[in-house]
């Protein structure tokens, strides 16, 4: 269980067909598809090249740039925490290093179970709540060390 | 609701007979709840409290005598959930589900008030029942951000109710030079971080030659530590679009982008839903209010890249391209998108635009200082009591923002720095604490307003490790396109990095300000150009930290890790075992029922979980 869903390409279409196959709406698809797949599979790329009429080189350069996009099947949870400052120095860094312990796994990878993918984000601007962790969507504030194993086994 | 709401307004009189018709429907004496909604509330458990309100409402058949409404961000996020009961404004805080039944029994029907949740004033340890008289409030001057806590932002209606959209039938009936005369005169300078006078930017774009215009809100909000633009695209989208429409008719832009940060997913559906509404009845789209003037407006979303703030490098990105930026021998108000002419303000600069408008330039200029008028909202964060987002007039000094607004620092610790401005920002020490807060006095000490974040350090706070943490930030966000940015980060992180690991050697301070020097002469973007800001003010105001770290290999606030020892203080500890459990490492043994605990120096990782569990202060950090 690696994707939401297997890419096809009526999806992408539609997708592409969303945004009038407009050249200038390339992050909001890829965001799109993304949304669908949990990532961008190589295949949507080359369809999205061709659909857009643009060199795969934009495609993928963009999709490299921005750190919202993985090129990489992610888990069926994917964990944010966030580091931005206010965090940072309520002590994020330390909750970040609990994670990987607890998952064995470094920030950007995914633990071989599929289940989790540990990311981290310069910021969600809920500042007050810092430390914070975000698991699929959902806010997890003022996080501890000691409050990391229970909050990842509330997820299966 | 009125007729005309079913089409679109084609005039400001249509507006002006539905505004009245909407404030005649409702009751203004009718007791209203509103739960604050916003992302620190929403995260505390906010839409439980709502659906709880609504639930007892229906239960206890209150319908008709008490309103309930899901509002923008109040602010006060410390102490969310946060609850305003209206008219009176009676403030509850941290307000539970369960609380609910009692505050409808209590308050709504027998006019009482539920004393537990009062918020208490920690310096005077009195209970405090008005939204208006609770100290974080008081202090403030809420123009922009006020209006949050009156309005269900996916409501139009709410905010015509409170005034709305009166700045723009007065601007449309003004000739667009007269606007920006207007804007001029209020002296309102951009919010986003470079100050830059907004009307010389409006007049640029609109005698720049094109065949199209374009005019950007940039929600691209990355400087880590500020939400405000969130909370008021969130909170209060009509605001901004009332703003963007007024620009976009000064300047002469028929095409609208509202760039938001992916990662802001209620800003993203709130301003989809505004734009929307405004369509409908005619105050966007073809012939506003029947003026003849077209505007239209599309939300494009980021893909999480801080560089993308700059203007060059977000508009590369909206055309479907890398986010990277470019030389700007020609300003974006004469080529920008797609190669014509384009403005771009921020979200907060946005919204200060209707209030101009409305109130006149006389009014704005009243407010805050000469050089800074008006009202800068700030993010109130870090190490400090009430954690939020505040506005004040600008000229305000730090000390009345972080002791009188903020109440102080938690824990009885001392305050150390402020941080303003985000990574292109600066580290204010304690000495400067009297400083007004304005564009131009922040620059003079190093810093900068940037937009808005604040972040309070205290004296557990390394001001080396923070100067490392934003050169990594920056690090990371650089776009790799010009070589003093993309190489004097790295170096500078090496030597950050190497001084806070005990690495540190001689001339390791000077070989830092020499890059400084090179990457704030050579770097292409603002980015690189003022990523030396954190090391340069650390350096100017906390150069002993740095010495302690290079010369007696020691951090003098217990952060770096290889600087680093834990211990235990045996006539502390009672042995209670919740630092055994803690460790990930098993370094600490237990001894036995009230003997103290032992830490095994080989064994330990310097985690820091033992010190986070331990409230007895039995773990030493040094």
């Amino acid at each position: 269980m690696t994707t939401k869903n297997k890419p096809t390409k009526q999806k992408i279409s539609s997708i592409l067909d969303s945004y009038k196959r407009d050249q200038g709406m390339l992050v909001a698809i890829l965001q799109d598809v993304q949304a669908e797949y949990n990532y961008l599979p190589k295949e949507s790329l080359n369809q999205i090249s061709e659909g857009l009429d643009i060199p795969m080189t934009q495609v993928y350069s963009v999709a490299t740039f921005f750190k919202a996009f993985s090129l990489k099947p992610r888990g069926r949870h994917i964990i944010n925490v966030c580091l931005g400052t206010a965090c940072h120095v309520r002590g994020a860094g330390r909750v970040l290093e609990e994670i990987g312990r607890q998952l064995d796994i470094k920030p950007g990878e995914t633990t071989e179970d599929f289940k989790y993918t540990m990311e981290t984000v310069n910021c969600v601007g809920a500042c007050a709540l810092g430390p914070i962790v975000v698991i699929d969507g959902k806010y997890s504030g003022q996080m501890k060390t000691d409050k990391v194993k229970t909050l990842l086994e509330s997820y299966d | 609701m009125a007729k005309q709401s079913n089409g679109r307004l084609s005039s400001p009189q249509e507006l002006e007979a539905l505004r009245a018709s909407i404030i005649k429907t409702g009751d203004a004496q009718k007791p209203c709840i509103t739960v604050c909604g916003g992302t620190g509330c929403h995260s505390f458990g906010s839409e439980g409290v709502a659906d709880a309100f609504e639930q007892e409402i229906k239960r206890q058949k209150l319908g008709d005598k008490v309103d309930i409404k899901v509002t923008g961000c109040h602010g006060f996020c410390e102490k969310g959930p946060v609850v305003v009961i209206k008219p009176k404004n009676i403030f509850y805080q941290q307000v539970k589900a369960e609380d609910i039944p009692e505050i409808i029994a209590e308050t709504m029907v027998k006019g009482k008030i539920v004393d537990r949740l009062l918020y208490t004033d920690p310096a005077t340890g009195k209970k405090i029942t008005y939204e208006h008289e609770v100290p974080f409030y008081k202090e403030q001057k809420r123009l922009v951000f006020g209006s949050n806590g009156l309005i269900d932002p996916a409501v139009i209606e709410d905010y015509l109710a409170i005034g709305g959209y009166t700045a723009l039938a007065k601007a449309l009936s003004m000739k667009p030079e007269a606007v920006i005369a207007e804007v001029k005169k209020a002296g309102l300078r951009g919010r986003g971080g470079g100050g830059f006078p907004t009307a010389t930017k409006w007049e640029t774009c609109r005698h720049a030659e094109g065949d199209t215009k374009y005019i950007i809100c940039n929600c691209d909000e990355g400087d880590p530590g500020a939400f405000m633009d969130r909370s008021l695209m969130e909170g209060n989208p009509h605001s901004v679009l009332e703003g963007m429409v007024i620009g976009a008719y000064a300047i002469g832009g028929h095409e609208g982008y509202i760039y938001v940060r992916n990662e802001y997913p209620l800003a993203v559906k709130n301003a989809q839903i505004a734009i929307k509404q405004a369509e409908k009845l005619g105050l966007l789209g073809k012939n506003i209010l029947g003026s003849g003037f077209d505007f239209n407006v599309k939300i494009s979303r980021g893909g999480g890249a801080f560089v993308c703030g700059e203007s060059t490098a977000l508009m590369a990105s909206l055309e479907g391209k890398v986010g990277e930026p470019r030389a700007k021998y020609v300003h974006t108000s004469e080529k920008g998108l797609w190669e014509q002419p384009t403005n771009l303000n921020n979200v907060e600069t946005w919204a200060n635009v209707p209030l101009i408008i409305k109130n006149g330039a006389d009014w704005y200029g009243k407010i805050g200082i000469r050089g800074s008028q008006g009202t800068k909202i700030f993010s109130l964060v870090g190490k400090i009591n009430n954690t939020g987002l505040i506005e004040v007039p600008m000229g305000v000094s730090l000390k009345d923002i972080i002791y009188g607004i903020g109440g102080g620092i938690p824990d009885g610790k001392k305050f150390k720095a402020v941080q303003t401005g985000g990574p292109s920002g600066g580290c204010i020490p304690e000495s400067l604490l009297d400083l007004p807060v304005d564009f131009d006095e922040l620059d003079k000490a190093g810093s900068m307003m940037g937009s808005g974040g604040m972040i309070i350090m205290d004296e557990n706070t390394c001001m080396v490790d923070i100067a490392k943490y934003f050169v990594n930030f920056l690090e990371g966000e650089s776009c790799g396109k010009c070589l003093p940015c993309r190489e004097g980060l790295k170096r500078m992180s090496q030597i950050l990095t190497d001084i806070t690991e005990g690495k540190g050697k001689e001339g390791d301070i000077e070989l830092l300000e020499r890059l400084s020097a090179t990457l704030i002469d050579t770097s292409l973007c603002a980015l690189g150009s003022t990523a030396p800001n954190p090391v340069l003010t650390t350096l100017r105001y906390f150069r002993d930290e740095y010495e302690a770290h290079i010369k007696d290999k020691r951090c003098p606030a217990g952060v770096c890790k290889a600087l680093v020892t834990y211990s235990i203080d045996e006539e502390k500890c009672p042995g209670c075992g919740l630092c055994v459990k803690a460790c990930p490492s098993e370094a600490i043994t237990d001894m036995g029922k009230k003997k103290p605990v032992v830490l095994d120096q080989e064994k330990c990782i310097k985690c820091g979980a033992c010190y986070d569990v331990c409230n007895l202060g039995a773990v030493i950090r040094k």
